[in-house]
């Protein structure tokens, strides 16, 4: 099972960048050439050079050392938020799954209310609400995100409550808080951690678009969105103000899905 | 006193068709009683659909009857609550037909042989894995094999680590639902005989469901042949075989192949599907497909009588002494 992994190139590719950025993001101060919030106007809107190979902003920053410093908080949106909605949505559905009827249904129609919205539209009125900081984007993103895991979770609760496996459990006296954590859980886990491995990825884009309108990091934040979104004055003058962070996206989106992918395809029991 | 007994059981369950939701109602097990004692085997044979196991589901209270009454050891167990059902689970037990579905593919075998214990309040494990071992000594599974996962044994392993399962609270009664029909007929015989060696040992009792009728006729001590959710014939098990009073059992035994085919009988082939137990036919719910229907038998539920000593069937045609024949004694 573990050689598979290796055996495709794209999900080692995943795994590359997606190591990379785990690495940039715990070492970035030793990493970055420059402090990312050192402010040298004398050195402004510098095209990339040796001294600073992705150039400097508008008011003369290190773009490479904010990229750089760019991939703790984008780690940390994607990680929080999955961590968060995950265990709520995964809980949440297993309940609906194995309780069925009424229970069921409220907590399907509450989902159904949070999936009827297009998910940035719902993240973007909660995150204004809340007012524009990185804390209330996770909160709006941790709320839009848990319904998915709850239909994952619910539909594969759904095709084994009826296994022999979970009424052997019952006839030998289980409880149904036993049966759900003991038998049906760790088979529903499989789909939705693999969902939530893609899910990574779309969290940070979410957010670094979030960021991009406002709502989210605020300047001198070296957050990529907000970095995209301040470069949007200068952009015929300076292209790499640009460029960059929006390649930092790119990457780590494509990095995260091509890993959560992999995952798929070696969890999925048709390919074993 | 008999260890299970059970009177006029009904399982009917309502289902919805269609958009604007008429109700209909399946009788799966339709007035069902029987009785079974400590150390007996009874086997269930009927078709795919007869209700076979929904009976069995249904006397484990895993479903709750719509009606009848289940005595075991006496206790009246068909109202209890989950909590007081669990003491009664102990004492009887389920065996399940798939070998690859009725063990979490998540669990190794110690966790699934352990769990029952750690249910019912065993609280030190070296006295669980003293049952354990004890038990997986009996149905042939190695020590050093406990920390494996279902998917590296093979079907018939799989099967025994399954009656091991429903072992290990030592119960008095095990409901084997189809428990060998999944497996190879070479392994087939390795369990069947398994379960008779158990059987002796520990003096257990069986509802043995199958719809294989030389597999039934092997183990049982007493049949019962299901047709739409009643039982249409019960007798001992040879008295079954040899003399069968009702034109279904009849045509059930006559499809059984014999090695010898000279002495196989005319077959006796049914017109037709089971009907839909949705809408079971008037009367005699056999009568669609009796060779001998008469118009009596549209009109008239048959009921379960006594034809000749301890030989029980519903068949109006069937008349009491009918074709008596010595009855060979059973162990």
């Amino acid at each position: 099972m573990v050689r598979r992994v290796f055996l495709s190139p794209l999900t080692m590719l995943g795994l590359f960048i997606v190591v990379m950025i785990v690495i940039l993001a715990i070492f970035a101060p030793w990493i970055a050439p420059n402090d990312p919030l050192q402010v040298n106007l004398g050195q402004k809107l510098l095209p990339p050079s040796s001294e600073h190979l992705f150039g400097t902003d508008e008011v003369g920053r290190d773009i490479l050392s904010r990229i750089i410093f760019g991939t703790r908080i984008s780690l940390k949106i994607g990680f929080l938020v999955v961590i968060i909605a995950f265990p709520i949505g995964t809980i949440l559905g297993a309940i609906a799954g194995y309780a069925g009827g009424a229970v069921d249904q409220v907590i399907m129609r509450i989902t159904d209310i949070f999936l009827s919205f297009p998910g940035i539209i719902l993240s973007m009125s909660i995150a204004a609400a809340l007012g524009p900081s990185i804390e209330n984007v996770l909160l709006a993103l941790a709320v839009t995100w848990w319904p998915w895991y709850t239909r994952i979770v619910r539909s594969s609760v759904l095709s084994i409550k009826n296994s022999e496996f979970v009424e052997s459990a019952r006839a030998l006296g289980a409880s149904p808080i036993r049966i759900l954590i003991k038998e049906i859980i760790p088979n529903t886990i499989g789909p939705a951690s693999i969902q939530a491995s893609l899910d990574l990825g779309f969290v940070i884009l979410s957010a670094a678009g979030l960021s991009f309108i406002g709502l989210g990091a605020q300047p001198p934040s070296p957050e990529w969105g907000a970095m995209l979104s301040s470069s949007r004055e200068i952009l015929r003058d300076a292209w790499w103000s640009a460029t960059f962070p929006g390649i930092a996206i790119l990457l780590t989106v494509l990095g995260f899905n091509l890993l959560g992918d992999g995952l798929r395809d070696l969890l999925d029991p048709k390919n074993r | 006193m008999s260890l299970l007994e059970v009177k006029e059981l009904k399982q009917h369950f309502t289902i919805k068709k269609g958009f604007l939701g008429e109700k209909k109602i399946v009788k799966a097990v339709d007035g069902v009683s029987f009785k079974i004692e400590q150390g007996e085997t009874l086997g269930i044979v009927g078709e795919s659909g007869c209700g076979k196991s929904s009976l069995g589901r249904t006397i484990l209270q895993l479903i709750k009857p719509t009606s009848g009454v289940i005595h075991f050891q006496g206790r009246d167990i068909t109202h209890l609550s989950r909590k007081e059902m669990k003491d009664v689970r102990k004492e009887m037990q389920i065996v399940f037909q798939d070998p690859y579905a009725s063990l979490n593919p998540r669990s190794t075998v110690r966790t699934i042989l352990e769990d029952p214990l750690i249910i019912h309040g065993i609280k030190s494990r070296h006295k669980r894995m003293d049952i354990i071992e004890g038990i997986i000594d009996k149905i042939g599974i190695r020590k050093d094999q406990l920390d494996r996962y279902p998917h590296e044994f093979s079907g018939g392993q799989r099967q025994r680590i399954g009656i091991a399962r429903a072992l290990t609270l030592s119960p008095k009664l095990i409901i084997a639902d189809e428990p060998v029909s999944a497996l190879d007929v070479s392994v087939q015989s390795q369990v069947l005989n398994l379960m008779d060696a158990l059987q002796k040992e520990l003096n257990l009792s069986y509802i043995f469901i199958s719809h294989d009728l030389s597999v039934v006729q092997h183990i049982s001590d007493r049949v019962a042949v299901m047709y739409l959710g009643k039982i249409v014939e019960i007798a001992d098990v040879d008295e079954l075989y040899q003399n069968p009073l009702h034109p279904y059992t009849k045509a059930l035994l006559s499809a059984v192949p014999l090695p010898d085919p000279a002495q196989m009988k005319e077959r006796i082939i049914l017109q037709g599907d089971l009907p839909s137990p949705v809408n079971p036919p008037s009367g005699c719910p056999f009568h669609t497909r009796c060779p001998q229907a008469t118009p009596e038998c549209k009109a008239e539920i048959p009921e379960l009588r006594e034809k000749s000593m301890d030989h029980w069937a519903a068949c109006i045609h069937v008349q009491p002494g009918q074709k008596q024949s010595i009855r060979t004694s059973i162990s």
